[in-house]
């Protein structure tokens, strides 16, 4: 596990980060938590000429809430301090839970929100919740900054709408109040892998009734997904709709097949753990 | 002190803790890569990315032209340096195929990962750079990935200098097993896959080399099991002088089988370092380890049981194909066959046929891994033995206990030849039912049945047994095996009355340090902390047969114990020369040797020590001397036994598997630590659950690894096991004096079976009579999907 040789410059602000992207262009990468970026270059699956360190630009660290009503967490908060935050807990705690099934507790505490969105895996917990929030990423440039949706932002396999010279700078999710419940059915191999397929079930809850709901699928094609013919098949229904409503889960997707299972595994296993994740939201 | 104030055992049998562990734990360890030699320089291989090609031009001068290389070597240009070829200890038949294995190939390369260059730099990263620029030609070859399509006619070659894929096949034929089968009211049969698996010690293997320099002496260190062996077989394959060379093992951090062999890199170390005059490194990465250390496993078992109208078992027949991968290595051919005792296991036949097919193919080379040969047997028979008992319609408790060897018919020779000289299957059997709570599981599993719980109980049952202590060396003789099973030990008595204990064993996690301490401190009658433990040098441990085979306390354990009696023997002579009485009269207890009848009148041995160090006043007949050598070849294997049992939630909509309970009962004799052995008993468990649940090694058409690193390879770690509930009988070995058996692989052995008894049973009523290995959510799922669609899954 030894990395091809390269350059490294540590960024004191974002302006600097971004102004040694713009220098060194596609032969540079960000370095936040490098927790995927490392083992690629240690796979020698990567090998950028020049690293830029972002670790020291501590304007990108932690969380507050926006005068919109929505919670900004700065793009180098460690994904535990998203885990401990208390704003995160209060009015975003869904996050908080799905971070808490990231990687392990040496990931966690290395590991970064904005790294882990960048990174664009589908295969990542983090992709998922942020599409099934309908949150946010702010970028910044040369030419300024600019606000990404997450529908916007992953466009295939490990490939973002951010341009080569722009840094995420934070990541944005909205209040959810208490009529919100969720749950993230995780289901890997072993208590560290990745999801073979995940499902992060959202449900407002409404006199017994599903006001809104929101489905986001891990691992089921090349970009996180929103299980969409679920979402619009339970959306005003009653509660226990949500059995037949799981049954569209796999509809839209394009699961990889590899070692841990097939297409049609991953599609069985999508309806199964949508289920159990709306039915545990709603309950 | 006085005999009366020390019982004779206060170290044997009691935890200890590890005298090994505070230093492990702090670490101030010595693991080969920690050693740093002045202008010690960098080894980096470049490897071949095809399974099978033939090698037309290897051109490193690019590679040279890079920063801080020093040399580069193709295989042509160091084929000179080799005596021979790396080596195989086993030839299991007499007209076995081994093909010429030099460490660095020259013409074809023969599977992903196989060397053929090498590059020396100043440092590991520049050595790594480089080997970007040494340019290889190769001109693809077909890959032989598939054992079985090997063997069929017209198969390609997995080695074109061969003439056919098969390396040997070995046949024993006890009884008569035509008659056995011919006769059967009821015959059982079943194909299983053992499949591939990786060690992942947690160390990876690591080589360091210093040529001489004041001496004629080059010294080898390697995180290795086996520094006597190495030093052999290296002074061997490089044409070095086994005097001139020096072996040493270090800390080393888990072998399980891996580091129980003659590496390439070890060969091509020793071959720089005193080629360039310059002390070298190499430490591989675990992606390179994946192809380039042995792997394990590796079988299709086609095996049948005939039985009795009475269900009492008449014979049994088994065919293996094992893969040996593209090279045979220390001891690949030999693995498969130790399976040959162990297929009868714990129960009585009269007829007992093994035939194994021994098949190359392009893949890394398979060799021992914890339990080599036994876990496959124990496997395929346990299984069967499940199966077996739902044809006939019976709990499979009741078919074992009909057929299995009972405590009183101990010594018991078996079909297949050797003696199982103490074993108490009915007690151990009892105990883990009771801890396990069998008849309430059996109770709440009718109960989920009935009410269609998604998430279905399955209890699976695993009475093993196994052959370790590797020692009897002429039994390893008439199989063909290189070398003897002896194992050695000196004691040396210090003049300060404190205690050096050499042991030819060589630990690498086991725990030797503090066990010999232990029985040392017992038998010479000294503290527990006046004896150390040394090994693993071949400058200090002359002489050894290391550690694999879980033989190091059965053969080297004893070794202590009979070099300990003979410095006590020593000693009493002495004793009786200063109390001026008859050596008959001298008795020894706690390390106080006392005249008989008059308790005042003794001396410690360690006085004893420091008079003999002295050597102003000793016997005339004796040297002044009391320190003792013993080499010791127990004349028999031995057998630890047990019952362990698992209950399984398998979730039937996912397909996910979770232990929910898991009992050990043990029986390996006595026991010197049983802290230790409760380790022992939990790795091996982890082990034996991990190939039942997640590890396999999968290579893809071409012959590629797709498992390739931890990524794809699933280790389970602490997170995806349960709590194990262990617990132990004890029926002493007779086959040497401490009483002991081995432990290092009965957890492995026993528990894959136990597991995958537990799926089948889960998933027994709705049609699941078959799970593959390992029984991942999607083999689940799949097997259940097959049983639903109406075929037999």
């Amino acid at each position: 596990m030894i990395p091809a040789t390269f350059d490294y410059i540590r960024a004191g602000s974002v302006e600097e980060a971004v102004s040694a992207l713009t220098e060194h262009g596609d032969e540079a990468k960000l370095l936040a938590g490098g927790h995927s970026l490392l083992p690629l270059m240690k796979l020698r699956l990567a090998a950028p000429e020049v690293l830029i360190d972002l670790g020291r630009v501590d304007a990108l660290r932690g969380v507050c809430e926006l005068d919109d009503g929505r919670l900004s967490i700065g793009a180098m908060t460690p994904h535990q301090d998203v885990i401990d935050n208390d704003l995160v807990a209060q009015h975003c705690g869904v996050l908080a839970d799905v971070t808490r099934q990231v990687g392990d507790a040496q990931v966690r505490h290395r590991g970064t929100i904005g790294g882990a969105l960048a990174h664009g895996d589908a295969a990542s917990d983090l992709p998922a919740a942020l599409l099934a929030l309908d949150g946010t990423v702010v970028v910044q440039g040369p030419s300024g900054q600019r606000e990404i949706g997450a529908a916007d932002l992953f466009v295939d396999y490990l490939m973002t709408s951010i341009n080569d010279d722009e840094v995420i700078t934070e990541v944005r999710v909205p209040k959810l109040d208490g009529s919100w419940g969720w749950n993230y059915q995780k289901f890997g191999r072993v208590a560290q892998a990745w999801a073979i397929v995940g499902s992060l079930g959202l449900v407002k809850r409404s006199n017994g009734n599903v006001e809104e709901v929101r489905v986001g699928l891990t691992h089921m094609g090349t970009v996180p997904l929103r299980a969409t013919a679920v979402e619009q098949a339970l959306a005003g229904a009653a509660i226990d709709g949500i059995a037949d409503a799981a049954e569209h889960a796999a509809e839209g997707t394009s699961a990889p097949t590899d070692l841990n299972a097939t297409t049609e595994f991953r599609e069985h296993l999508a309806r199964v753990l949508t289920k159990r994740a709306l039915t545990a939201a709603a309950g | 002190m006085t005999a009366l104030d020390t019982p004779p055992s206060t170290n044997v049998g009691v935890t200890k803790l590890r005298k090994e562990d505070a230093h492990l734990v702090t670490g101030r360890t010595t693991w080969t890569d920690n050693i740093t030699l002045t202008g010690m320089l960098h080894v980096a291989l470049v490897r071949s990315p095809m399974a099978h090609a033939k090698v037309t031009n290897v051109d490193v001068s690019a590679a040279l032209e890079q920063p801080g290389v020093v040399a580069a070597f193709s295989g042509a240009d160091l084929a000179d340096n080799w005596a021979g070829g790396l080596p195989c200890a086993w030839p299991v038949t007499p007209d076995m195929k081994s093909p010429t294995h030099l460490p660095l190939a020259t013409d074809e390369v023969r599977y992903v990962g196989d060397a053929v260059a090498v590059v020396v730099a100043r440092t590991r990263y520049q050595a790594a750079d480089a080997t970007e620029h040494v340019v290889v030609d190769y001109e693809p070859l077909p890959a032989v990935v598939d054992m079985e399509a090997a063997l069929a006619d017209g198969s390609p070659l997995a080695d074109t200098s061969l003439d056919s894929n098969k390396s040997f096949t070995w046949q024993k034929i006890d009884g008569e097993i035509d008659d056995a089968f011919d006769g059967a009211a009821h015959v059982t049969t079943r194909r299983f896959i053992n499949q591939r698996l990786i060690p992942t010690a947690i160390e990876p293997r690591s080589v360091v080399c210093a040529p001489p320099r004041e001496t004629r002496e080059t010294t080898l260190w390697s995180a290795t099991q086996v520094p006597h062996i190495l030093r052999l077989m290296l002074a061997l394959t490089c044409g070095v002088p086994e005097h001139e060379l020096r072996v040493v093992a270090p800390d080393v951090g888990g072998g399980f089988g891996s580091k129980l062999n003659v590496y390439a890199e070890e060969a091509i170390c020793l071959v720089l370092a005193r080629k360039l005059g310059k002390p070298v490194k190499w430490t591989e990465t675990r992606s390179e380890g994946y192809q380039a250390t042995i792997h394990g496993r590796d079988q299709i078992q086609d095996v049948s049981l005939a039985f009795n109208e009475d269900h009492t078992i008449r014979g049994m027949k088994v065919e293996l194909h094992a893969d040996m991968g593209a090279y045979l290595q220390l001891v690949t051919p030999g693995v498969p066959i130790l399976g040959a005792f162990m297929y009868n296991a714990i129960y009585k036949m009269d007829a007992l046929s093994f035939t194994c097919h021994g098949v190359f193919t392009n893949k890394t080379p398979t060799d021992a891994y914890r339990g080599a040969g036994r876990p496959e047997a124990t496997y395929a028979i346990e299984r069967l033995i499940d199966e077996a008992a739902n044809e006939l319609g019976v709990e499979p408790f009741e078919l074992r206990e009909k057929n299995w060897i009972k405590h009183e018919e101990f010594p018991y020779m078996t079909v297949a030849g050797i003696e199982y000289d103490s074993g108490n299957y009915e007690a151990a059997t009892a105990k883990a039912k009771e801890i396990f709570g069998y008849d309430e599981l059996r109770a709440e599993q009718a109960q989920r049945r009935d009410s269609g719980d998604p998430v279905q109980l399955g209890i699976g049952i695993s009475t093993f047994t196994e052959m370790c202590g590797l020692a009897p060396s002429r039994v390893l003789g008439s199989l063909s095996y290189g070398a003897g099973g002896w194992e050695h030990a000196s004691v040396r008595m210090l003049p300060s009355g404190k205690v050096e204990v050499i042991t030819g064993t060589s630990p690498h996690g086991q725990g030797h340090v503090t066990s010999w301490s232990q029985i040392a401190a017992d038998a010479l009658g000294v503290p527990y902390e006046d004896v150390e433990v040394r090994h693993g040098d071949t400058n200090v441990a002359h002489k050894g047969m290391d550690t694999y085979g879980s033989r190091s306390l059965v053969v080297g354990g004893y070794a202590v114990q009979v070099a300990c009696d003979k410095v006590v023997a020593k000693a009493k002579k002495v004793a009786a020369h200063l109390l001026e009485a008859a050596e008959d009269d001298i008795e020894f207890s706690g390390g106080t040797f006392s005249v008989s009848g008059s308790p005042d009148a003794n001396t410690s041995i360690q006085d004893i020590s420091l008079a003999v160090f002295a050597a102003h006043d000793y016997p005339e007949d004796m040297e002044p001397s009391l320190d003792s050598d013993a080499t010791v070849d127990p004349e028999n294997f031995s057998y630890p036994h047990g019952t362990h049992l698992c209950a399984t939630e398998v979730d039937t909509e996912t397909g996910r598997v979770t232990i929910r309970s898991y009992v050990a009962v043990d029986d390996v004799g006595k026991v010197i630590n049983p802290q230790i052995v409760e380790g022992q008993v939990h790795g091996g468990l982890a082990q034996g659950i991990a190939q039942a649940l997640y590890e396999e090694a999968v290579y893809d058409a071409e012959g590629n690894l797709t498992t390739g690193s931890l990524l794809d390879y699933y280790v389970p770690s602490a997170a995806d096991l349960p709590h194990f509930t262990t617990d132990r009988t004890e029926t002493p070995a007779t086959s040497n004096p401490l009483g002991v058996k081995g432990v290092g692989e009965a957890g492995t052995i026993a528990s894959t079976p136990a597991v995958i008894n537990a799926v089948v049973d889960a998933l027994r009523h709705l049609g699941v009579n078959d799970m593959p290995m390992p029984a991942s959510p999607r083999n689940v799922w799949e097997a259940l999907q097959a049983a639903s669609n109406g075929g037999a899954a």
